[in-house]
């Protein structure tokens, strides 16, 4: 980190401005509220004591995939519209400490929603037995695959002035990486195959269910990497 | 702190925002940049400040290049930019301490110089305030409190003034200058009071290009045409135009006589006058001659705006 100091001050800007404004309130109580409404219902009409639903049902990802471009559509979108853009990139601080800045302000945001669920995971353990590595793991998974959407919604925000654009962007970004594994059987096997390890989902179920394969933590550490690489890179098209 | 510009091209596509300029500002000057909209006053301050590359040219700060060391350029210079973008959810010290911080400044060296810069920049009002909530006046003080924060030896300020009240633009002005005293600045404008007011030195800019350099003193006298002599005369004379005319007109140094207009006997006219040529005294002589009464009798100087006129309008 100390090749790149800036990052920690852009970073604590923008999770005081999350925090200071409604977005981050709005985000995380949406979440819960729902999250909430699923949970209960499965645990007092099903009579079961499971983290199905916040695990393993595809319910907290789709909430992820609108989420995440909530969060960060106005990274870099407002800045270029209000113009201070053009303050932060005269400073004497790298483009890429602004990209990471912002990326791991919009990813704590996103981990201050999903904090809360543990209250689940503590209510389980004392109603039934949990394997709490399997808890780990599921929360390994699920910080990572939003890792990825909050890096495609902050390239979203990156192309674009227009909040609106940006979200939707973001959300068209998300659902196609989401999706590109359930298709598969649509399409021809040899497409298949390299199309499957694209998929969020597939390398997300492998971590939660319990498996830390290395291929799967490969895999998130270079979209990841490759996401941001893209948002520096699009921040820097002003100089093209 | 010099700031050396050579050769600097900036084309948009096809388009040629900035064409092939070069100059000097020397440390401590304060230069205007003068020009019309769009006539490449912010494309060179954006290439100045790092924001964006030229396409050809090179820009030099202190001896570094814009390009190569951009990193080191950009910790030398404050900048303000055009419309004076803020962050609007903000209050001025949270603001203030973190722009000292992007500029890497030590914590204990930043409280003093926030405190500093408040004081200096007449914030102390408004300090706890949203900038959201400032008025325009407060907003350009943040603005140049943010520029000045690192204590920058180079100041570049795109439209310091624009979209203030009379009042405000005067306060604004009295700060540059006072702040501006040991600094290099460039300021640019379309107000041509504000060159005369606040500039050493003025760059006059017309479709990408430098069409004058100078003094604000130097290019009134350079580019002093003719002058115009305003005369009002009682006569009783019908028919000025016949009568009248043809006798100012043969007064050396004057070029055209132009009647503009007459009422019992007293007639108005403009006589252009020839560069360099003082025709006051002859003009008084004849009409003591003639027996006319100077009613009226006003010479007219070219202004720095009739300069900006002729350079940037083809």
């Amino acid at each position: 980190m100390n090749s790149y100091p800036n990052i920690l001050p852009i970073f604590k800007r923008e999770v005081k401005s999350y925090f200071n404004s409604p977005v981050a309130y709005v985000v995380i109580v949406v979440f819960l509220a729902i999250l909430g409404w699923f949970f209960s219902t499965n645990l007092f009409l099903n009579n079961v004591a499971s983290l199905y639903i916040i695990f393993d049902s595809p319910l907290v990802k789709i909430l992820f995939l609108v989420i995440a471009p909530a969060i960060t559509m106005r990274l870099l979108a407002e800045e270029r519209k209000s113009g201070t853009i053009e303050l932060l990139t005269t400073k004497p601080i790298k483009d890429v400490e602004i990209i990471l800045g912002k990326f791991l302000a919009a990813w704590v945001v996103l981990g201050a929603a999903l904090l809360p669920t543990f209250l689940y995971v503590i209510t389980m353990a004392i109603l039934g037995s949990i394997d709490f590595g399997q808890v780990v793991t599921g929360y390994i998974g699920l910080m990572l695959m939003g890792g990825v959407f909050i890096a495609l919604g902050l390239l979203a925000s990156s192309l674009t002035d227009n909040q609106i654009v940006a979200f939707i962007m973001g959300f068209i970004f998300a659902f196609a990486v989401f999706m590109v594994d359930k298709v598969l059987p649509y399409l021809p096997s040899f497409l298949a195959s390299t199309l499957e390890f694209l998929g969020v989902d597939f390398h997300y179920s492998g971590i939660a269910r319990g498996v830390i394969d290395s291929r799967n933590i490969i895999y998130f550490i270079s979209m990841l990497g490759f996401l941001l690489m893209m948002s520096t890179v699009s921040l820097e098209r002003r100089k093209w | 702190m010099s700031i050396a510009v050579r050769n600097l091209t900036k084309l948009y596509g096809d388009q040629k925002a900035v064409d092939s300029i070069s100059f000097d500002v020397k440390s401590g000057e304060i230069l205007g940049f003068l020009g019309p909209n769009g006539a490449g006053k912010t494309t060179t301050m954006k290439i100045i400040t790092c924001y964006m590359p030229q396409t050809s040219g090179t820009v030099e700060v202190d001896g570094l290049s814009t390009v190569e060391r951009s990193l080191d350029v950009r910790k030398k210079i404050g900048y303000l930019p055009e419309n004076n973008p803020l962050y609007h959810e903000m209050n001025v010290l949270e603001y203030l301490e973190y722009a000292a911080q992007l500029h890497g400044m030590q914590e204990k060296q930043i409280s003093h110089r926030i405190k500093e810069m408040v004081h200096v920049c007449g914030l102390e009002s408004v300090r706890h305030k949203d900038i959201g909530e400032l008025s325009k006046g407060y907003r350009q003080r943040v603005g140049l409190a943010q520029a000045m924060i690192h204590e920058p030896e180079v100041l570049i300020l795109d439209e310091p003034t624009s979209g203030l009240d009379p009042n405000q633009i005067v306060e604004i002005r009295n700060l540059i200058k006072q702040l501006g005293r040991a600094k290099t600045v460039i300021l640019s404008t379309h107000i041509l009071s504000e060159v005369q007011a606040t500039c050493d030195r003025v760059l006059i800019i017309n479709e990408g290009k430098i069409v004058a350099d100078g003094t604000p003193e130097k290019l009134q006298q350079d580019f002093r045409g003719s002058e115009s002599l305003t005369l009002e005369l009682r006569s009783g004379i019908s028919d000025p135009m016949q009568q009248i005319s043809p006798k100012l007109r043969s007064i050396p140094g004057v070029g055209s006589v132009e009647l503009l207009g007459q009422t019992n006997g007293t007639s108005r006219f403009m006589l252009h006058v020839e560069k360099g040529a003082d025709v006051r005294e002859s003009a008084f002589r004849m009409a003591v001659a003639e027996g006319w009464v100077i009613l009226e009798m006003h010479r007219k100087a070219t202004t720095l705006e009739e300069v900006f006129h002729k350079l940037t309008t083809s």
